[in-house]
């Protein structure tokens, strides 16, 4: 056994991760192939394989996939536009944390999903709607994790600051905001990945394009294939985009490396 | 006109009681009036109220009563003119050595011709030439505290305030980074306050030694070094630098026994 807090070296690290990924799917063409799980519930990986490749190739699944990746990459781009300032004016100023927080915590608890039939309402069902639903699940999140963060700046490099002579709000700007821009992005990589949730809902109702909407004529057709194929890609897609955001940081941030 | 001579009128600073507790008076009315360029230290145990002194002086913290004039002027909060080193690590961790350095220029806008010169020597003058580009994280704690050092002089600040900062170093870094202090100090020619709780770096830099009593903090004794600069190391090993040091270590002895039963 490994003793706790052991480094592994990379290669082990990289192999025992797809090692369960292998599991994975063993397990499952174990329980479909093997004629455990009727097919009518489950599709084997073969026939998931198989739908994909129609999917792709005949019903032009990658405009749907392209249509929530950019909903997805809207609606969350405008929380973050939104909530970053804002967390960080909590964050920084007690006055304005006071005034927003309480709301904010309230409004975290409101299911972005509950909304939709709201949303619709006032929106219609195009891609405003479709935005707003990903915005409202975003931005209340963002806004109290930057605020949380940025309050907790060490405050002796705070006071460093000052007795360099910094203003109030150069230390803002020199202080406050790159002291937690890692942190910052770390908490936008992680809303994100929520964000890809809403998107799904949001397409379940009412859409006539994205993977949702894939979803839910899959399971008019029962096309379990499908239905699975339509999840690993937007799995697949977190993956992506979680390594996309991570290289980025490391490339932003490299002090937080060395 | 910089002159950097201190004044501190009937300072005192009582904390208020946490859950309705008594109030906790960490310091007694202090008055202390420090000559430009003069180099003192800050003698006490843990709690006396010597960093409190310090941070009021940084204007990082309000005295209860009582005001501290830097050249005449009333400190009302912290400013460029007051230079700190602090014993806990605050480099800024994502600016390199140079860009640590270069803050206090940057942020008053100073040139940057003039800047970059002006860091570069200072870089020279803490021994850090190589080292401009690597992050705070690469260097150590010695290292750390002299771009700390480096980044407070590079504002060319009037008084500089340093609290207890070889606190976290092993002794031999210690005795180093006071051989370099002192010679910059030598040098330059500043008005400096250090606070520490080490009775031999007390006396080996400054020219006037204040040891403070125990909670509630006062400043019991007033002690002259003369011993003449520039200061070698050797000078730790003569018979006038061991007759201060066993004055010091009974003035302190009595305050750390007395803090100690405190509690």
């Amino acid at each position: 056994m490994p003793r706790p807090l052991a480094p592994i070296p990379n290669t082990q690290r990289v192999l025992l991760g797809v090692s369960f990924f292998v599991l994975f799917v063993a397990c499952w063409a174990l329980a479909t192939l093997g004629g455990f799980v009727s097919k009518i519930f489950l599709a084997d990986p073969i026939t998931m394989v198989q739908n994909g490749w129609e999917l792709l190739t005949k019903f032009g699944f990658a405009r749907d996939i392209g249509m929530t990746v950019w909903r997805v990459v809207g609606g969350f781009t405008l929380a973050a536009l939104v909530a970053v300032p804002l967390g960080i004016l909590m964050g920084a100023y007690k006055p304005v944390e006071a005034f927003f927080e309480p709301f904010v915590s309230f409004a975290r608890y409101l299911p972005a999903s509950a909304f939709i039939p709201l949303l619709i309402l006032w929106a219609g069902l195009g891609e405003t709607q479709k935005l707003l639903v990903i915005f409202i699940g975003s931005v209340f999140q963002i806004v109290l994790m930057v605020a949380v963060a940025v309050g907790a700046t060490r405050r002796d490099l705070v006071e460093a600051a000052y007795t360099l002579g910094a203003g109030d709000q150069g230390v803002v700007r020199r202080v406050l905001i790159p002291a937690n821009a890692p942190e910052i992005a770390e908490i936008l990589r992680l809303v994100l990945g929520w964000a890809w949730t809403y998107v799904i809902v949001a397409e379940l109702i009412g859409s006539s394009e994205g993977i949702g909407h894939m979803i839910i004529e899959s399971q008019s057709l029962m096309a379990t294939g499908q239905i699975i194929f339509g999840i690993i890609v937007i799995g697949l897609i977190g993956l992506i985009s979680d390594f996309l955001f991570k290289a980025l940081n490391r490339g932003l941030f490299p002090w937080r490396l060395a | 006109m910089k002159s950097g001579s201190l004044s501190i009128e009937a300072v005192s600073r009582v904390f208020p009681g946490v859950h309705g507790g008594a109030p906790t008076r960490a310091l007694e009315p202090t008055t202390l009036s420090v000559a430009p360029n003069d180099f003192i230290t800050i003698l006490g145990p843990s709690g006396c109220g010597k960093s409190t002194l310090l941070r009021i002086v940084a204007g990082l913290d309000s005295p209860t009563s009582g005001r501290v004039l830097l050249d005449g002027r009333a400190v009302t909060r912290p400013g460029a003119d007051r230079g700190m080193v602090f014993q806990s690590y605050t480099l800024f961790p994502w600016l390199n050595v140079f860009e640590n350095i270069a803050f206090g220029l940057n942020e008053r806008g100073v040139p940057e011709a003039e800047r970059n010169a002006i860091v570069e020597s200072y870089v020279d003058k803490v021994g850090l030439r190589g080292f401009e580009r690597h992050w705070p994280k690469q260097l150590s704690g010695g290292m750390q505290q002299r771009t700390a050092i480096a980044r407070a002089l590079a504002n060319d600040p009037e008084i500089l305030l340093l609290d207890e900062p070889f606190g976290a170093l092993d002794n031999q870094t210690r005795s180093l980074m006071q051989e370099l202090l002192l010679g910059i100090w030598e040098r330059e020619r500043k008005t400096v306050l250090f606070v520490t709780h080490d009775i031999e770096e007390a006396i080996f830099m400054a020219s006037r030694v204040l040891v403070m009593s125990a909670r509630p903090g006062r400043i019991k004794a007033d002690i002259a070094v003369d011993l003449p600069y520039p200061r070698h190391y050797t000078v730790k090993t003569t018979p006038e630098f061991s007759a201060l040091k066993a004055r010091l270590t009974e003035e302190i002895r009595a305050e750390a026994v007395l803090a100690a039963t405190e509690h």
